[in-house]
Formats: C-alpha cells, sequence, structure tokens
C-alpha cells in the first residue's frame, strides 16, 4: 500500500487506465470511484419527481408558517380525511351494530357472531375506559375489583353489570349502588382491642393462620354484633349490600391482619363512576357482554 | 499497488464528466439458430401460460370458485389447482420465493445469467416488442436507415402500426394481469361492456403503462441499470459456470477471411474470427462479447447463433462463440486439458439445499389438516384464583374449520403426553351444549371461530395441583379423522 492518505479529495479527477471512466478523484483504502455519467432517462425522472414535489406544494398542505401552514389548493385535509374514513367505518358496520342494538345481552352470547363483534367493540372500550383502574385484562388492583374472578361484591350476572357499569358505585347516581362499610373504630363504635380480636376472626374464617393469642371468642361477638347484619353471619356476604364474602380468600384490599384492621377501623367507601350519558348504549352493552365473558360472568 | 492508476493528458475534458448519458439506441438483427429456437419456444410457453392460465377452470364444489389459479383478495383465499391458501399459511409463499431463489442461484452456478437470457419477463417481452418492430419497421439496416432518414409517411404508417401493436399487447398484458385476481371470463365479459370495477382498469392503465414503456423503450436500460440481479449474480460466480464466451483462443489474432487463408497458408498463425461483427448487431443489449464477460450480456446465446452462421459459410468450426469458461480457454492457450463440471460442490450444495425446502414444504402441504386451532393465553391477568381455592387460565382459541361444510369439533386439554391433567377442568364461551361436560364447538364452512376458553384446576386436597404445567389444546372432529393441537401454558401461581 503506497498511500497512506486514504481520502485524498484534493486530487485531480484521473482515467481509470482499465475503463477508460474517469473518476471522482476520490479514493478509500485504494478503491476509487469512477465517475460513470447517468443515463439520461434517470436524469429526466430526478427532474420529474422535482416538477412532482413543486405540484405538490402547491395542491397539499406543505410549509410550515410561524402560526400556521400553506393549506394547499385543493383543501384536503388530514382531520376531514380521519372523519371520512370514520364515517366509512361506521358505515361498513352498521349492519352488525343495528343487530347488536336489537339484542338483549343474552341473545347476544348465543350467537358466535354477535359475541365475537361485541366483544371486538368492547375490548378497546374497556382500554379506554376501565383499564385505568380495573388494568388492561381487568385483572384488579388493591381496591379494583378483579373482573375475571368469581367473587362478585353486587353480582355477575348480566343484568348485574349492565347495572353496575351503568349507574356505577357510590357515584351520586340515583340508581347507583350503594353499601358502606363504615369507620368502626375511628367513629367510636368498636374499642380498639375488639377491633384487633374481630380482624383476627375474620381472617380466620376463610382459613388464615392466627396468632394463639388471639381472641377469637371475642371476635365472634363482635362480628355477630357488629359485622354480620351486613357481613352475614359465618362472614358469606350480601350481594343486596354489596358486602364481600369473607370465607373465599379473595380479598379486595389484601388479607394481611393490618390492612383489615385499617379497614375496620376507618371504613370502606370505593367509588364506580356511572357510564350512563358518557358512553352510548350499545357501547355498555359491548362492555356488559366483554366483561361478563372475561370468566367470572354468572 | 496505485500502479493501475494512470493519469491521463490526452483528454482534455476528463476534469468536466458528462452530466448524463443518452441511451444509444440498439437494432437487434436478425437471427436463426438454436438459440434463437429455444427462446421462441420458451417465449411461446411462458406467455401462453401467462394469457391463458386463467382460463383454466378446476372444479372444487358448488361454494368454491372454479378457477383453477385465483387471488382472491375478498375471500381472503389462494388457489393453486388443488391447492388452497389461507392468509395464515402465507409461509407457503414465502417457501416458494426461497425455492424460487435457490433456483436462480443454482442456473447461475450452471450457466450464469441464463434466467436473464431465457426467461426473464423483460427480455421475454422485450423479444416479443422486437419481434413486431423487426415486422412493421424491418430488421436492423432497415431501421437504422428510417431513423436517419427524412420523415416518410411509410415510416410514420409504419411507427403509427408499431406503438398501436405495441400498446394492444401491453394491454393484452395488463388485462390478463387482473384475471388472476377474479373470476376471469366474468371480468372478460365485464371488461367487455366496461362494466368491471374501476381498480380493474387502474391496473389495466398501470401495467399497460410499464410494459410498453419498458419492453418498447427501457429494454437493456433495465438490464443495465435498474435490475439488482447482475450486480448480485456477479458476486455470486464461479469460474466453472458456462457463460456464453468467445473463445479468443481460437479467435484471435483477427483479419479479413483472405488475409487469415494466406497467412494459414503460410504456416502463420490466424484467427477464426473475421471482424464481421454480426455478433455486436444481434446483440439486444448492444455488447461485444469479444470483450469477454459483462454487465450488459444476458446470456441468451443469439451471437453464438450469429457467428455459427457465419463460420459455416467461410468453412470454419462453429462455436467460436460458445457456452464455455473463461479457464477451459485459458486451459486451451497453453494447451491444457479443458474439463466441464457441472456436477461440483456448489451445484449439489443447491440441489441439496432445493430439496430439502422443496421436501419440507411439500410434507407439510401434504400433511396439513382441514382444522386448525391457534391459542393466545391471556396476560393480565395471567391466573385468577377462585373462591373454592381453584386456579383458573382464561385463553383466546382461534378454531379453523377449512371444510366446505359446517363442522362440530370437541375440545379437550391435556399434557402434552396425551395424559390427562389432574384436577383440570375445561369450559368454553360458546359451548354449544356444556351440559354434558365436553366440550363442542360448531365452526361455519370455510370459517374461523374465535373461542374464549378456561381451564380450572381444582386444588382439592390442597397442594396437589400443578402450579405450572404444559397443556395442549386439541380439537377433533365428530368423525374423529380430522383435527389439530397447539400447544400452551397453565399458569398456577
Amino acid at each position: 500500500m503506497a498511500h497512506t492518505d486514504t481520502t485524498d479529495h484534493g486530487h485531480a479527477p484521473q482515467v481509470d487506465s482499465l475503463t477508460g471512466v474517469s473518476t471522482t478523484g476520490h479514493e478509500w483504502d485504494g478503491i476509487q470511484e469512477l465517475n460513470n455519467p447517468l443515463p439520461r432517462w434517470w436524469l429526466w425522472v430526478f427532474y420529474a419527481t422535482i416538477v412532482w414535489a413543486i405540484g405538490f406544494w402547491i395542491a397539499f398542505p406543505a410549509w410550515p408558517l410561524i402560526s400556521s401552514f400553506t393549506p394547499g389548493i385543493l383543501g384536503w385535509s388530514s382531520r376531514e380525511q380521519v372523519a371520512e374514513q370514520l364515517n366509512d367505518l361506521r358505515e361498513q358496520r352498521s349492519a352488525m351494530m343495528t343487530r347488536l342494538e336489537d339484542s338483549t345481552t343474552a341473545q347476544i352470547e348465543s350467537d358466535p357472531e354477535l359475541l365475537s363483534f361485541a366483544r371486538a367493540l368492547g375490548r378497546p372500550a374497556f382500554g379506554d375506559n376501565c383499564a385505568p383502574c380495573h388494568g388492561a385484562g381487568g385483572g384488579g388492583a388493591k381496591g379494583y375489583p378483579n373482573l375475571n374472578d368469581d367473587a362478585w361484591l353486587w353480582g355477575g350476572t348480566l343484568a348485574d353489570i349492565e347495572q353496575t357499569i351503568r349507574f356505577g358505585i357510590r357515584s351520586g347516581h340515583d340508581e347507583a349502588r350503594v353499601g358502606d362499610m363504615p369507620a368502626f373504630g375511628r367513629d367510636g363504635m368498636i374499642p380498639r382491642a375488639d377491633i384487633v380480636a374481630v380482624a383476627d376472626y375474620v381472617r380466620s374464617l376463610s382459613g388464615l393462620p392466627v396468632e394463639n393469642k388471639a381472641n377469637l371468642t371475642t371476635g365472634a361477638k363482635i362480628f355477630a354484633d357488629n359485622c354480620a347484619s351486613c357481613h352475614q353471619a359465618g362472614g358469606t356476604g350480601s350481594r343486596e349490600l354489596g358486602a364481600p364474602n369473607l370465607t373465599t380468600g379473595i380479598w379486595l384490599f389484601g388479607p394481611e391482619r393490618e390492612t383489615i384492621i385499617d379497614g375496620v377501623w376507618n371504613g370502606h367507601g370505593s367509588v364506580m363512576p356511572a357510564w350512563q350519558g358518557r358512553l352510548d348504549d350499545t357501547t355498555i352493552k359491548a362492555l356488559t357482554v366483554f366483561v361478563h365473558t372475561l370468566g367470572g360472568g354468572e | 499497488m496505485a500502479t493501475t492508476r494512470v493519469i491521463d493528458t490526452t483528454t482534455p475534458s476528463s476534469d468536466e464528466p458528462l452530466l448524463f448519458e443518452a441511451q444509444k439506441k440498439i437494432y437487434p438483427q436478425k437471427v436463426h439458430g438454436t438459440f434463437r429456437r429455444i427462446k421462441w419456444i420458451v417465449l411461446v410457453v411462458t406467455l401462453g401460460i401467462y394469457y391463458l392460465l386463467p382460463f383454466v377452470r378446476w372444479d372444487r364444489g358448488p361454494d368454491a370458485p372454479n378457477q383453477a389459479v385465483l387471488i382472491d383478495f375478498v375471500t381472503k383465499r389462494f388457489y393453486f389447482f388443488g391447492v388452497e391458501i389461507w392468509p395464515q399459511e402465507f409461509y407457503y409463499i414465502t417457501g416458494l420465493l426461497i425455492l424460487a431463489a435457490l433456483i436462480l442461484f443454482l442456473m447461475n452456478a450452471v450457466a450464469g445469467r441464463v434466467w436473464c437470457g431465457y426467461l426473464c419477463p423483460q427480455t421475454v417481452w422485450t423479444d416479443l416488442f422486437l419481434a413486431v418492430e423487426r415486422l412493421t419497421e424491418g430488421d436492423r439496416r432497415d431501421r437504422i436507415k428510417r431513423d436517419n432518414g427524412p420523415l416518410t409517411l411509410d415510416t410514420i404508417l409504419r411507427r403509427t402500426a408499431k406503438h398501436t401493436l405495441w400498446l394492444i399487447i401491453a394491454w393484452w398484458t395488463g388485462g390478463a394481469w387482473v384475471l388472476y385476481f377474479a373470476d376471469a371470463p366474468t371480468l372478460v365479459w365485464q371488461l367487455a361492456t366496461f362494466t368491471a370495477p374501476a381498480m380493474a382498469y387502474v391496473w389495466i392503465g398501470i401495467l399497460t403503462f410499464t410494459t410498453y414503456t419498458l419492453a418498447g423503450h427501457m429494454r437493456e436500460q433495465v438490464c443495465l441499470y435498474m435490475c439488482p440481479w447482475p450486480r448480485i449474480q456477479a458476486a455470486l460466480t464461479d469460474e466453472e459456470a458456462l457463460n456464453v464466451t468467445y473463445r479468443y483462443d481460437r479467435g484471435e489474432p483477427r483479419g479479413s477471411v483472405k488475409r487469415n487463408a494466406a497467412l494459414r497458408a503460410k504456416g502463420e498463425a490466424a484467427g477464426d474470427c473475421i471482424d464481421c461483427y454480426q455478433c455486436v448487431n444481434v446483440c439486444p443489449t448492444g455488447v461485444d462479447i469479444r470483450h469477454g464477460s459483462q454487465l450488459g450480456c444476458i446470456q441468451c446465446g443469439l451471437c453464438i447463433d450469429a457467428c455459427d452462421a457465419v463460420m459455416e459459410k467461410i468453412g470454419r468450426p462453429t462455436r467460436l462463440i460458445a457456452y464455455d469458461t473463461d479457464r477451459n480457454v485459458r486451459a486451451r492457450t497453453e494447451g491444457k486439458p479443458t474439463h466441464v463440471r457441472l456436477i461440483r460442490w456448489r451445484t449439489l450444495a443447491y440441489v441439496a439445499i432445493i430439496a430439502v425446502v422443496g421436501g419440507a414444504m411439500l410434507y407439510t402441504l401434504l400433511t396439513r389438516s382441514t382444522a386448525g386451532i391457534n391459542v393466545l393465553h391471556d396476560r393480565n391477568p395471567v391466573f385468577v384464583r377462585l373462591s373454592d381455592g381453584s386456579v383458573r387460565n382464561a385463553y383466546t382459541l382461534r378454531v379453523i374449520n377449512k371444510n366446505r361444510d359446517a363442522r362440530t369439533f370437541e375440545l379437550t386439554v391435556m399434557r402434552p403426553d396425551g395424559t390427562p391433567l389432574p384436577g383440570a377442568q375445561l369450559s368454553a364461551i360458546g359451548d354449544e351444549d356444556a351440559a354434558d361436560g365436553r366440550v363442542a364447538l360448531t365452526i361455519g364452512p370455510d370459517q374461523t371461530r374465535e373461542v374464549r376458553a378456561f381451564v380450572t384446576i381444582h386444588d382439592e386436597p390442597r397442594g396437589t395441583a400443578p402450579d405450572n404445567a404444559d397443556i395442549v389444546f386439541r380439537i377433533r372432529d365428530e368423525s374423529g379423522t380430522s383435527g389439530a393441537s397447539a400447544r400452551d401454558h397453565f399458569f398456577g401461581r
């Protein structure tokens, strides 16, 4: 390699002895670039693309200005195109949408085609509206129920689910489901020591281990006096009142002793918003079917 | 090492290269001979298949199209005689493309760019367009004369006839193209009565334009500037590949017939090439094969036919230009033995890979089921614990029925080795008769159906159920002969 200077851009163009074509004068590690002329048609196509680009600037939105942009003489806008495409989509779906509107949720589930359509419609609606609290697949979180299991606070039939979605829970709507877990400790209804006893008793209901010194007899009495009116004797819960079944091992807030003591002391009253008015009837129907077919539907 | 670079002082404009190079018009001359005949046969066969295949019928029963080759975008099916491909079986198309590439490589290992010379659509249509040009404007000399002479009425009429014929062929090329995407006789009738879908006319228009431009006007420019294959081919080829080769060991030194005959009489060296330029005149890409293998050469062998005709006339042996290797030519000049080695590790390797890929494709095609199942495990939540302590996993299944009648499949779940999963219970939404404990799913004819399925494992007594297990979903139709299975996983923790 005689050349140590590998990119001698300054060299004058030379003619390659093998091909007789002049070089560009560029060289990389001894490899030189031939300066073959472009075919004429290629050049024409290149010029044509420039002319096309200028035509495009005139016809379509192109150049940014300080607070707007050149709109183009055709008046095309991407927003209008989206609106058009959404209209097309609506039209394309209209036959199935009409069938969905005319069917009850039970009819939807018995028709495979309609069920697929409703689930496909329900999935994105769930993602947009429900997933922030209930999780992308309805898996729930602390304080937000898992919608895939068979533990329902207010019932898991199609009608129950639709009622919950439509009017919410403690949402302030007239038809909302309402039921409160009072703050027994904070409001002075049960003394602190008894709350600890009742928490131990509640844990024992689902077979969770309790400490040896736990006073389950006291706990059972306190439970019967204060809790059984909603949670029923034995802690099996009541769906009319939204009182959870305490025997299943499925916990909305968690099974830890502290969490249960905290719940009895401060009470619970989480809110699910009412979706009627925010979502149209068809979407609510699709959401009902989607949630019902997640796995826990009754 | 920089000795190949020579500073040229004789070309004053060398520092101002041209901005562009005008297309040098090529006037390929008519030629007769073996390779021309092969090219005509290939042209008739390939174009015959292309133009007529859409009209071939194939009975698939009353509910399916009866066109042998049909790409049906509306119902998302590809039909090829007895084979029906669904979109999810697109890997067959991928396999075909891999096979096509490998066959191209094999062709290259045997005889260089033989694909370019005989089978490439650009070559075939250019050949057809050249035949039309010869028919209307005459052979090479006539066309050169006409181009350089004054514009006469005769020339105008002949050129009009040429372009009209070209456009008709080009239109028919586009017309045949769209017939592969719809029922051909129906579409022909619609096209004739101007009731065909707008998209059909648009595509005919596009292909008319490309055929007319590429085969009529661009021709060798496509091979020289547009096509990637000459570049790739140059990197793939080896010295054993048979290329159209000028045998300079026989041809040089060139001279006129008389001068070389005189030299030969005196016992001096004289070549067979008489510099008649017939090989250049017949070349469709305008190269001089005597300069050796080059980018413009498409290996069509027309120069061989032209040279053979001349050699016969002057009473010298034919095949001064032939399918040969440069290595053999060099061997002859050095008096060494020559060889043609078509069976060598490279060709054998290509044949082996083609056999493996083709065999694998054929095997999967012949053993594929008319039923299918795909499984998608729920991601969120991965599992749920139920109030009785059991654990449930949810799956989205897609069950496929490729038959032309509705079928009911029984869905079962088991371990991969076929043994039952202890404590497992299977259920599905849309199960037709859930009461009998079996999961039966009815899928309409030629359809797929999405099904939500659940596997629940009762951990009773506690601790006996598997935490995690590989599982298999299996479907069987009522006859028990057709079915499919898919593997997935059960998560218990």
